[in-house]
């Protein structure tokens, strides 16, 4: 059948060019570890429990130099807490506001609506007080890493004493999965550092698995209704494509 | 000359009151209702279709995005993170934006390789097929500036690099740098007339898109046999045979398309233009957008800066003579055995480029990009046309009817030869 050749051979076609993407970008050299997160796959949702743990994770440690400008408080609703615990956060930090009626900027206890607090007020801060280097924004960070949210876990988990010979310059620490191998974040997770309010045991891999979930839902937030969507679309597509192709056959058979 | 309303046949006394006055609905009726078509048409055929759906999703999406979209410097990135998490589905429309360019290049490319493959490009086609090479140039412009306005890290250094290849040109090259700039570097007037050009290019398309198919309707389809129609037996009205066959293939079109907006969006695209933009930092391996690869094995391969502008260049001008440099008589490859094997070669060498672009240009990759670089033009300004005049065709078919109607198999040989120079 012609029509058959023809479009196994424009499926060839695509199959390349889509097979094109992996190779765009010479990523990291050294094989991730083989973990499996709660969104992966077609039907794959955020771990609620997980995200929450992670967010402890992010306030408690990450918050001290990394930003994540792009989420507001509010968004906290979306993995599960309540208006109140949200309310609650939020009334904790002290932002900027203003200028009030006199002109003046003042400082207020932060809402819902207010973006999260940044830690330092701009990248020369940042870089000043973490000698000079800069701790990124972390609102995008599994989109913005090739490997995504494997190599964020992997970073994270990934920090060894350096191999016999390898000499590392001031004030850098050995991370197996870092390109280059030096980075400047000192190993932020140790064992027991965080008091989970579910009671979980703070272990590293713990804490690491929680705080990824947790920055991949704020990188993507969209996720499951894009994946739930998904499936609906193909399923709607796959019915009109056979209906299609019933009154394709049909229009033509007059032909053939 | 005639004049008065137009005699309409519509029963539909408003479509007729209508159509007196202004025959867009005969127009309509002429070109897409009973347009004689080559009965033959495989599902290569309906990637022109494809393209056009692809240019109208492209054009609703992007006005939408505009909507919420700054083009300012310091607010574009955090722009489009906006329209991912607080525009109603913001992210839909963003995704389909964004992968929709890596489809309307695939379904480009695979038009253009069926105009290669059943020599569309030849007489009286040529210049249709010009005006489709200028609508693909225009496609890679307007891709090449939406890029870059998420202002991300890749935004910044692709549009450097890009910019930076008009220096090539002598005495007057560093200036037209900065005048295509607007400044000094890459900045924000840059950023401002990228998102004005990329909002007008797309209706440039379209008027060309326009002529592209008003020149169609003159010459009338090519088709797999690569053979003219001799007559009504050979052709079908394009509504509904064709309009259902454009439909069964628009469907599996959607559906890849599907997969990539819903289940792998971020694929295609390069994880560092999720990082702003920051002119201090330059990151380690500088990469296009997929589609651009080829071009860009190309410009690295030659060691001089203004070479490899120039041969870049003409790696897309040599498909404007196209048409001449082939001088076979015979449009099918289905037809030329020989000419049919350096084409896939040719097509091999273009993956090739494809996969070698991505990676840095050092080591074996210079030595692998100059062979498929040599092979690219290889075939277009040697081969082809000396193939026109050494290789012995196959036995064109007397019509497109005949063999449909023996059930589209292969031919048996000589069964119906017919000389050569008659075709």
């Amino acid at each position: 059948m012609a029509v058959f050749r023809t479009t196994l051979k424009a499926a060839a076609l695509l199959a390349g060019l889509l097979s094109a993407g992996p190779a765009l970008a010479a990523g990291p050299t050294v094989p991730l570890p083989d973990v499996r997160f709660s969104f992966d796959g077609i039907f794959g949702t955020y771990d609620r429990a997980a995200a929450q743990r992670g967010f402890q994770v992010y306030k408690e440690t990450c918050a001290a130099c990394h930003a994540m400008r792009q989420l507001s408080y509010r968004n906290l609703r979306e993995i599960g807490l309540s208006e109140a615990e949200v309310r609650a956060i939020a009334a904790t930090v002290m932002v900027m506001d203003g200028p009030n009626d006199e002109g003046q900027m003042f400082e207020r206890p932060a809402r819902p609506s207010d973006r999260f607090r940044s830690p330092f007020p701009n990248e020369q801060a940042a870089r000043a007080a973490n000698n000079g280097a800069y701790p990124p924004d972390l609102s995008v960070i599994t989109k913005a890493r090739e490997g995504g949210a494997r190599y964020i876990y992997a970073l994270l988990t990934g920090y060894t004493d350096p191999p016999e010979g390898v000499e590392l310059m001031e004030g850098m620490y050995y991370n197996a999965y870092f390109p280059g191998h030096q980075i400047a974040m000192a190993p932020p997770l140790n064992e027991g550092q965080i008091e989970f309010h579910d009671g979980t045991q703070a272990t590293v891999e713990q804490m690491a698995r929680d705080l990824t979930t947790f920055l991949a839902w704020a990188a993507e937030p969209e996720l499951e209704q894009r994946k739930r969507m998904g499936v609906r679309v193909l399923i709607f597509l796959t019915i009109l494509g056979g209906l299609t192709y019933a009154v394709k056959r049909r229009v033509w058979s007059d032909l053939h | 000359m005639a004049t008065g309303p137009h005699t309409s046949e519509f029963k539909n006394p408003v479509v007729r009151w209508i159509d007196a006055r202004l025959p867009v609905f005969t127009l309509m009726q002429k070109e897409y209702g009973t347009f004689p078509t080559p009965r033959n048409f495989n599902y290569f055929w309906n990637f022109g279709a494809l393209a056009m759906v692809t240019l109208v999703i492209m054009i609703a999406t992007g006005i939408f995005l505009s909507m919420h979209y700054t083009p300012h410097v310091h607010y574009a990135f955090d722009s489009v993170e906006r329209i991912m998490r607080d525009v109603n589905y913001g992210w839909l429309l963003r995704y389909v934006h964004m992968n929709g360019a890596s489809m309307f290049f695939i379904v480009v490319f695979i038009h253009i390789w069926r105009g290669l493959y059943y020599g569309s490009y030849k007489a009286p086609r040529e210049l249709l097929w010009m005006l489709g090479v200028v609508i693909f140039l225009l496609m890679m412009a307007t891709a090449f500036m939406g890029y870059v306005l998420p202002w991300g890290q890749m935004s910044f250094w692709g549009a450097t690099v890009i910019t930076n290849l008009f220096s090539a040109i002598p005495l007057i090259g560093p200036d037209i740098v900065v005048w295509l700039w607007g400044g000094f570097s890459v900045d924000n007037p840059t950023l401002n007339r990228f998102f004005s050009l990329h909002y007008l290019l797309p209706f440039v398309i379209v008027g060309v898109v326009f002529l592209h198919i008003a020149a169609l309707h003159v010459t009338g389809s090519n088709n797999p046999l690569g053979i003219d129609p001799k007559g009504p037996q050979d052709t079908i009205p394009f509504h509904p045979y064709y309009t259902i066959k454009d439909s069964v293939g628009l469907v599996v079109y959607f559906m890849v398309f599907a997969v990539l907006v819903f289940f792998m969006p971020n694929y295609l695209g390069h994880p560092d233009n999720y990082i702003p933009a920051n002119p201090l930092v330059t990151p380690p391996h500088i990469v296009p957008e997929w589609y651009f690869l080829p071009f860009y094995a190309i410009l690295r391969a030659v060691p001089d800066k203004l070479g490899g502008v120039v041969l870049m260049f003409a790696s897309i001008g040599v498909l404007f003579v196209l048409p001449w440099l082939d001088t076979s008589p015979v449009r099918s490859m289905r037809f030329r055995p020989v000419a049919r094997i350096f084409l896939l070669l040719w097509t091999v060498s273009f993956f090739v480029l494809m996969w070698v672009g991505a990676k840095p240009a050092e080591g074996i990759y210079i030595t692998i990009a100059r062979l498929a670089t040599a092979y690219y033009f290889l075939y277009f300004l040697v081969i082809l046309p000396l193939l026109g005049r050494l290789e012995r065709p196959l036995p064109l078919p007397e019509s497109i009817a005949l063999p449909v109607l023996r059930g589209g198999g292969p031919l048996p040989a000589g069964a119906m030869s017919k000389p050569m120079e008659k075709a």
